[in-house]
């Protein structure tokens, strides 16, 4: 961003800002000619969209906060007022909360998409790993945000959740009242969570904008993972993508709009609209539809691991259920290294692919075993041994599966170069 | 510059360093001890109860610290049934009388010990589990008498809070 060669702007204003602080030229090279692949299918338009997102949270969560009290005996009936009283309201509160949903459908995507076209393979490492700290931030976001409105579901939520990290041996029930600042879920605990649900999108937008940077150092991943050799595989980022974004955009918002405007509350629960209760815990307690597949696996882990033929524990079933949960997301951070087969796209990799595809099915039914009671069955069979089943799978695909591929995988062969596979594809459309 | 001046320029600049990082935990302790439970959080932390309002048979429920706690006026045969247990059935091993200070009244923490419910069991009309205790309607914990896990996922038998009682009629938990 220094002061390297400038074209100057026929606009005399922008000219002068220009000269002074060269955003006009970084926006003209970063936005306006930055070259892409030509090549990128509508899989490519979810970064955009997570970043529109992003913003609607930012934008509708500013005002709300505005309307919002942070009380234990307040926060229902604040929340109650900004749907019935407030000008609008409930408009900004139906987009902020089906906004969580729809920027977590949009990362969803972002990511399977990432780990499908080997986007995190090198040289991106490093703007794959910014990204799963993005994901992170986003849950840990979500989780307090949905605490606020102060439910059931809130309360009882937040209870079991940070419950969670008092299976930490030794440490584990100080770090869990230091989180509570008291010796439940209360209004101390209400108030440290408002402060950080309006801290972290901050973080998040400071982490995208890193996660955007190291993608214009190394440039896009496309379809067929190969980097661009020269200028004719690629296109001028505007108005090709600006488009081929705005559009896909549109589309995505017409979604989100029907969810806002015809079923807001569809994918949240109604026990949310009961006011908190200590003495009373519903009777089926399920985190938001994003949080499900990683608390099947919190769940699948029923038995305490420890030295056989013996009564020592060495982790408790509690432990690990919390060790399986997090460490499928952490195991993220290394899959740049789990994944080492030269060819990026699953496209020409005829083991990896429907592989991958089956663990996308794997993890949506680990959605399905998460949103069940725990004694649940199918098929006659305890659902909890189906989602132990899928939990195996889930592990064994990026700690087995993944390193045993990238030695011995044979790839398809590969095109000579971007172009020469797009318009040998369209000859053949002719 | 000479070998000797490189070695300081590296003491000086790892000591700098380490002064920095003591400064920042030094910065960072109160604030993050501010977020420990606070004065009048900690003046809650014990609540006084008087019993006598609870008939034979019957149950109270309290706050203290805000969690549910149960006390329970047991009947006699809910004590025999408590006590006439095999430890080799019990999945934490626990005998009745170490979990009472007198026999007819049991105090518990009323969450249940897997994943934080509170269980049914306090008013006559309930579901009181197998085992005529308390029965968590999240995953199918079944208490005893004693409150003691003897069936389900829950891995502990109900807490018991620190108590003491003052007079025959009152108790202090906490």
């Amino acid at each position: 961003m220094g002061s390297s060669e400038r074209t100057p702007f026929e606009n005399p204003v922008v000219e002068w800002v220009d000269s002074r602080l060269p955003v006009f030229t970084m926006m003209q090279k970063e936005y306006g000619v930055f070259p892409t692949p030509r090549n990128f299918n509508y899989l490519w338009n979810f970064g955009a969209i997570a970043m529109f997102m992003l913003v609607t949270m930012i934008v509708t969560g500013i005002v709300l906060a505005m309307h919002y009290t942070a009380n234990t005996e307040l926060s229902f009936d604040s929340v109650e007022r900004i749907m019935r009283d407030v000008n609008g309201g409930w408009l900004l509160r139906y987009i902020h909360m089906n906004g969580a949903s729809f920027f977590f459908i949009a990362v969803y995507i972002h990511i399977f998409r990432g780990m499908y076209y080997g986007s995190f393979k090198k040289p991106r490492e490093l703007l794959w790993m910014l990204g799963v700290v993005i994901f992170l931030l986003m849950m840990a976001t979500a989780f307090i945000g949905y605490v606020l409105p102060w439910g059931q579901m809130s309360f009882w939520g937040a209870t079991v959740i940070t419950n969670l990290f008092s299976a930490i041996p030794l440490v584990g029930d100080s770090i869990v009242t230091l989180l509570w600042g008291g010796f439940s879920v209360d209004n101390p605990t209400l108030t440290r969570f408002f402060a950080l649900h309006y801290l972290l999108p901050f973080v998040i937008f400071a982490v995208v904008f890193l996660h955007v940077w190291a993608l214009h150092v190394t440039g896009s991943n496309n379809p067929l993972g190969l980097e661009p050799k020269t200028k004719k595989d690629t296109l001028p980022f505007h108005p090709y993508y600006t488009m081929k974004d705005s559009f896909g955009l549109v589309v995505f918002i017409i979604i989100y709009a029907l969810f806002i405007f015809f079923m807001p509350n569809a994918l949240g629960h109604p026990d949310n609209y009961i006011p908190a209760n200590p003495l009373v815990t519903p009777a089926h307690i399920v985190p938001e539809w994003y949080y499900l597949p990683f608390y099947a696996m919190l769940r699948a882990i029923t038995f305490d691991i420890g030295i056989p033929f013996t009564d020592i524990v060495i982790i408790s079933a509690k432990l690990g259920g919390v060790i399986a949960m997090f460490g499928s997301i952490l195991l993220w951070f290394v899959l740049p290294w789990l994944d080492t087969h030269p060819i990026r796209s699953a496209r020409f990799r005829p083991l990896f692919r429907p592989l991958l595809l089956l663990l996308l099915v794997d993890f949506i039914f680990l959605g399905y075993v998460g949103s069940q009671s725990a004694d649940a069955t199918l098929l006659g069979l305890p659902l909890s041994a189906f989602g132990l089943l899928a939990t195996g799978y889930y592990f064994a695909f990026f700690l087995v599966i993944l390193p045993w591929l990238s030695k011995n995988e044979k790839g398809r062969a590969l095109p000579a170069s971007i172009h020469e596979a797009v318009l040998a594809k369209n000859k053949k459309a002719g | 510059m000479t070998a000797d001046s490189e070695d300081r320029r590296d003491f000086l600049q790892l000591t700098g360093a380490a002064f920095g990082a003591v400064g920042v935990a030094c910065v960072a302790a109160p604030m993050i001890n501010s977020l420990n439970p606070a004065k009048d959080t900690l003046a809650l932390a014990s609540t006084e109860v008087d019993i006598s309002t609870i008939p034979e048979g019957e149950a109270k429920t309290v706050m203290w610290r805000g969690k549910p706690v149960f006390i329970r006026h047991r009947m006699k045969e809910q004590i025999e049934s408590a006590r006439d247990v095999d430890m080799n059935d019990l999945a934490d091993k626990e005998t009745d009388e170490d979990r009472v200070e007198k026999p007819e009244w049991l105090v518990t923490i009323g969450i249940c010990t897997h994943l934080g419910c509170v269980p049914v069991g306090q008013k006559s009309s309930d579901v009181h589990g197998d085992y005529g205790g308390w029965f968590c309607p999240c995953h199918g914990s079944h208490y005893d008498t004693s409150g003691r896990i003897r069936k389900g996922p829950a891995p502990k038998n109900l807490a018991v809070p620190p108590y003491e009682f003052i007079s025959d009629t009152v108790i202090k938990i906490g």
